[in-house]
Parts: structure tokens; C-alpha cells; sequence
């Protein structure tokens, strides 16, 4: 069994803390009116998308969707580079032609940008994992998607080709109860959807969505499997949506009594219990973690803020490589 | 010189391409040793075997994201469709991601998405359609589509070494109806500028894919008439070369946009905006279009060649321009 060191540890609290920090922080930006379109809460989903690609070595490539900020800051992409593309900045990967979370894709980082079209990322990472399998090179692609994308046709073909094919794949499918309005009983008729795994013939995963550890132990092994020629994993990690759709979206369909029992769970108060309990986290370092977090998203800011709108004559540049 | 058809041309090119480039893989149903539903990719599968070319499950939508994805990563793949009629199912990955990514990210798609189109072969609906007008309509997607065996060999080369997503549409009525010369060696015909295919002075017949040879065969009746065609075959629908366009039209003072495909919203539309557009002055005549009208493509000998511009029917529309 995999086990991470006390200061590992600490990074995935770090990690998920700076997550939550970009995120509070760009709705407050939205609130300033700095933000031209739609942002997408991250809460509840920060030990998902810290956990999993905690679990990838820096030569493998990974692609996220729209509530995985964690990925991209763990990856590497700055806060500064984060909020220049919600500000419509060239400072963000797309140069102000996409949106917040959508089009941050930047290959050096190894990061594939989300496709809003879920589950389109996952075809997309089959040929990541179909170039490492090609070439011969001991490399994972790992993607997430989400309970609504599995209704998509495009979820069961990219199951099954890339259990054909055998690829080093991993699919992470967040499970948050809600594809926008829909609650899944409207979604699935099945128990759950990691049943589906078996149904294309590689190995399942169910896992506590708001475990951090628990998210990284179980894609560890499944990126362990992938990267020995084992082939794909699909792993079902559960939580729960904790805003709308979208930062325009009260989200008034969902049951207050539902939120407050997931309120609990809230994956950065679990972690911190834990590893106060384990004597693991003082005082001293919460605060140095808090500060470090305070001083990234301050001077991302800065920077974002001083990176300009791209120039209208830009418009037509790059439509061809 | 050899001869081949359009159809070893495009296989030639393939295989030569592999040979050249080890980055370059071919996905698709039935590719593998059985060779493709026409024959396109054949004998690969022994040059190359199963891990450059793979028969893929009945999915175009997923195997064309992986080879979205295999291209962000440095491969060169290129898609088999077994006709052009199934790019729809596929359309997502094209459309949204493979044309868009360059503009959004920065990071360039090299796809080929191969495509038998077209009717005269008694496909019916779901197999003799000609979807150029989809792609072109989508920036960031280059759409080409040769005439000849020549072109085909050279444009494949092209679009395989190209940087950008490419819709690579192969008439298959013209697959096994012609033979010409076609060098031994690798070569490559440019993506973007048209073909002058016949110089002639009253006026010009502006047409791509299984059009040209109809084209020119109206073009020779047409000469005993007295009637001069000069014949453009366009090769890259998009982006589209204007600019020869506009140089024969200036010339002729006379338009004749020919295509397969239905008439609304067609390529052919956008032509002759653009003639409208740029070379008022020089038009004796308004410009015309021959295309199909405006229905799904029939099955029946009678249907299907009341539905398809044939030289015949060319030569018709031509006639009725000159005496305007």
C-alpha cells in the first residue's frame, strides 16, 4: 500500500487551501464586476482534483474540466495565470478567447485545457496515452469528467476503446449529484456509475470524493497499473456540488438539508482535523500555510491585474498553426 | 511515368508517407488487414502492422478525439472514415476541439480526416453525401478536395505534413474511374491555391472534386459550339483561393459555380458572394450556380441522376450563361 510522509501530507492541505483561495477570491473579482463571463465554483471538489494529480509524475499529462483548479495549480499554473484568463487577460493560456476554468491548457505543464463539450476530454486523453503507449514511454494521461457526462455516448466509446486498445489511462468521474439542475436518479438508472467499468472490461474504483488521501491512495494505483501496461481505470470519487452550476445559478433545486450535511464533509476541514489529530499540523504551520497562500493569490493578483486586454486586432491571429 | 487510379494514389501516398515519417498512423474501421471498405489502406497493415494502423471499434467520435489528443502530442494521425456520410457522428471532436484548439491554445492539431464523399455510385442517403459545407463553414479547419490522381497523392502528402486539422474529402465515384500519371516519388501539391485545369475566354466554370472531369467533358462539347470554358478546379475549399477566382472571372466577365453538394448554403454560395462582391464590374452576367437541389441524395438510377450535375447538364447551364 502507497503511503505519503507527514510533509506530503501537508502539501495536499497547502494545495487545496491555495484552490479554495483562487476560488474565493475570483468570485470576488465576479463580484467587482473584473470579470467579464461565467465562473464555476470549485468547492467540494478540491480533494478530487488535488488527490489525483498528486498522484502524476511530471512527464505525465492530465485534463482537467471546470472544477478541477487544483490540477492546474499543482501542475504548476500560477494563480496570476489563473485569474488573467477569468479576466479575459492575455496573461491566461487561451489570450483572452476562453473562459475562467474552460481553454487553461498549457502542454508544457503537461495540462490538456478543459473542453467544455464533456466528455470530450476523454478521447483526447486516449490519444495522449495512445502517443505514450506508440512511442514506448512509461507515461499516464489522467482525466476527469463528471456524473452528467457519463449519459454522454461518447463516455462508453471512450471506455471501451481505450480498454481495446489497452492505453495508460485513468478517467476520475466526479461524482457531485448534479449535472446542473439534474439530480442523478434523473441521470442513471443504476446504483452507481462505477459499474460501468466492469461493463467495458477494466478495473473500478469507488472512493470518498472528500478524502484527499484516499483520492491520491486509489489513483495511485490505478496510474501505477496504467503506467506498467496493466491498462485503464475508472474511479468513481463522490461528493457533492456545494454551489450552482455557475456563479449566475442559486441553485435553489437543491435541498438546503443536503448541503448541510456535506457542510461536514467539506474536504479542507477534514484534512485539517485529521492532521491536527495526528499532531501533524501545529499552530506554526497552519499559519505559514495560510500566509504562503495569502502571499501567492496577492501577487497573482497583482500580476493578472497588470497583464492588458488583447488588442482587437488580434483578432483573427492563430486561427491556423 | 505509372499510371494509377485516385484510389492507389491516395494509397501510394500513404504508404510512402509511414515510410518517411514514423509519427504517422492511420486509424479507422477495417484498416487494418482487411485493407478499408475501399481498398484506400491497403497492404499497410503488413508494412506497418497494428501499431500504426489500427482497426478501431465502431466509434468515429471517440477515435477521432484520440487522434485529436495523439496529434496534441506530436503523432501525425490520420482518420479513416468509411464515408464521409459518418463524420457526423463525429463532428464534436472536429468542430469543437481539433478546429478551435489552435486558436484558443496555441497548440496545433495535425489531423487528417479522410473521407469518401459523393454519389453516382448508388449509395443512397447515408452514403453518397457531400458534407464539405459543414467544415468549411468552421474556422480553423482546412477542407480539401482533389479531382484527379495526380492531386490526390500530392494534396494527401500535403495535408499529412500540414499543422492544422484538415477534412481531406476523396470523391469516391472518381476512385476507380480514371487513371493518370502519378510520379514514383513523394511529392506534395500545395493546400490553398487552385488549379487553372482548361484556359478558355467566355466563361468560368468554377468547380471542385467529381465536378472537374464533368466539367471538362462539358467543356469539349461545348468548344464546337464556339463556347470557351475555362475550368477552375478549386482543390482547397478552405481557405478558399480568391484570388485565382477573381482573375479568371475578370478575364471571362462570366461565372458558372458548379458543385455535388445542395445548393443552400453550399460552398458554391460563398463563391459567388465573393465574385459578387469583388468583381462587380467585371460581370457580362449575373453569376450562376449548377448544383444539387436541395433534397437528401436518392437512391434510384433515375432520382439519383436527376439529383447529380452531370456533364450534361453542365453543358446546359453553360449554354444558358453565354447567351445571357
Amino acid at each position: 500500500m502507497n503511503t505519503l510522509s507527514s510533509q506530503q501530507q501537508l502539501q495536499l492541505l497547502y494545495w487545496m487551501k491555495l484552490t479554495r483561495a483562487v476560488d474565493d477570491r475570483t468570485e470576488d473579482l465576479y463580484k467587482q464586476g473584473k470579470i467579464p463571463g461565467v465562473i464555476f465554483s470549485q468547492r467540494g471538489h478540491e480533494a478530487i482534483a488535488v488527490g489525483a494529480s498528486y498522484a502524476l509524475e511530471p512527464e505525465d499529462v492530465l485534463a482537467p474540466m471546470h472544477r478541477d483548479l487544483g490540477a492546474y495549480l499543482l501542475r504548476g499554473m500560477t494563480p496570476g495565470t489563473i485569474f488573467a484568463q477569468a479576466m479575459a487577460r492575455i496573461g491566461g493560456p487561451s489570450r483572452g478567447r476562453d473562459t475562467n476554468t474552460h481553454g487553461l491548457g498549457d502542454l508544457s505543464l503537461g495540462i490538456i485545457g478543459y473542453i467544455s463539450h464533456l466528455p470530450q476530454s476523454m478521447p483526447v486523453t486516449l490519444g495522449a496515452a495512445f502517443s505514450f503507449k506508440y512511442r514506448g514511454e512509461a507515461r499516464v494521461a489522467l482525466t476527469f469528467t463528471g456524473d452528467g457526462a457519463s449519459s454522454e455516448g461518447a463516455f462508453s466509446e471512450s471506455l471501451n476503446l481505450a480498454a481495446v486498445l489497452n492505453l495508460p489511462a485513468v478517467f476520475i468521474l466526479e461524482n457531485n449529484r448534479y449535472a446542473y439542475s439534474t439530480p442523478t436518479h434523473h441521470q442513471y438508472a443504476t446504483r452507481n456509475l462505477v459499474q460501468r467499468a466492469e461493463a467495458f472490461g477494466m478495473p473500478g474504483y469507488t472512493v470518498d470524493g472528500n478524502n484527499v488521501l484516499d483520492v491520491w491512495q486509489v489513483t495511485a494505483e490505478a496510474v501505477d497499473r496504467a503506467r506498467s501496461g496493466g491498462g485503464p481505470s475508472l474511479i468513481e470519487a463522490h461528493t457533492m456540488r456545494m454551489r450552482g452550476h455557475a456563479i449566475h445559478d442559486p441553485a435553489n433545486y437543491v435541498p438546503k438539508q443536503l448541503l448541510e450535511e456535506w457542510e461536514t464533509l467539506d474536504p479542507i476541514k477534514i484534512t485539517t482535523d485529521t492532521l491536527r489529530n495526528q499532531g501533524v499540523l501545529d499552530h506554526t504551520t497552519e499559519a505559514d500555510i495560510a500566509l504562503k497562500v495569502k502571499t501567492e493569490v496577492d501577487a497573482g493578483l497583482k500580476w493578472a491585474d497588470s497583464s492588458p486586454l488583447p488588442n482587437p486586432d488580434t483578432l483573427t491571429a492563430g486561427i491556423y498553426a | 511515368m505509372p499510371e494509377l487510379s485516385f484510389l492507389q494514389a491516395i494509397n501510394q501516398a500513404l504508404l510512402q508517407e509511414m515510410q518517411a515519417d514514423d509519427t504517422v498512423f492511420v486509424i479507422g474501421q477495417d484498416v487494418g488487414e482487411f485493407g478499408g471498405a475501399f481498398k484506400a489502406t491497403e497492404g499497410l497493415y503488413k508494412a506497418f502492422g497494428r501499431r500504426r494502423v489500427i482497426d478501431a471499434p465502431m466509434c468515429e467520435y471517440s477515435f477521432s478525439g484520440l487522434a485529436n489528443g495523439a496529434a496534441l502530442m506530436g503523432l501525425r494521425p490520420v482518420v479513416e472514415f468509411q464515408f464521409a456520410d459518418f463524420i457526423s457522428t463525429a463532428f464534436d471532436p472536429i468542430v469543437q476541439f481539433a478546429a478551435t484548439e489552435h486558436y484558443r491554445q496555441g497548440h496545433p492539431v495535425p489531423v487528417v480526416f479522410r473521407a469518401p464523399c459523393g454519389g453516382g455510385a448508388h449509395g443512397g442517403p447515408f452514403h453518397s453525401q457531400s458534407p464539405e459545407a459543414w467544415f468549411v463553414h468552421t474556422a480553423g479547419l482546412k477542407v480539401v478536395m482533389p479531382s484527379n490522381p495526380y492531386d490526390a497523392k500530392g494534396l494527401l502528402i500535403a495535408a499529412i505534413r500540414d499543422p492544422n486539422p484538415i477534412i481531406f474529402l476523396e470523391p469516391k465515384y472518381l476512385y476507380r474511374r480514371q487513371k493518370a500519371e502519378v510520379p514514383k516519388e513523394i511529392y506534395t501539391v500545395p493546400i490553398g491555391p487552385a488549379s487553372i485545369t482548361r484556359t478558355g475566354d467566355d466563361l468560368s466554370v468554377i468547380c471542385f472534386g467529381a465536378m472537374v472531369p464533368e466539367a471538362i467533358q462539358a467543356s469539349e462539347s461545348l468548344q464546337h459550339e464556339g463556347i470557351s470554358c475555362e475550368i477552375i478546379d478549386i482543390r482547397t475549399l478552405s481557405p478558399l483561393d480568391s484570388s485565382s477566382i477573381l482573375a479568371s472571372v475578370q478575364k471571362t466577365g462570366r461565372a458558372l459555380v458548379v458543385h455535388e453538394a445542395r445548393r443552400t448554403a453550399g460552398v458554391g454560395a460563398e463563391i459567388c458572394s465573393i465574385i459578387s462582391e469583388l468583381a462587380f464590374e467585371s460581370l457580362d452576367a449575373p453569376v450562376m450556380r449548377h448544383t444539387a437541389p436541395d433534397t437528401p441524395v436518392p437512391y434510384s438510377p433515375p432520382l439519383e441522376s436527376a439529383y447529380r450535375p452531370d456533364s450534361t447538364s453542365i453543358a446546359m447551364a453553360a449554354r444558358k450563361l453565354a447567351a445571357y
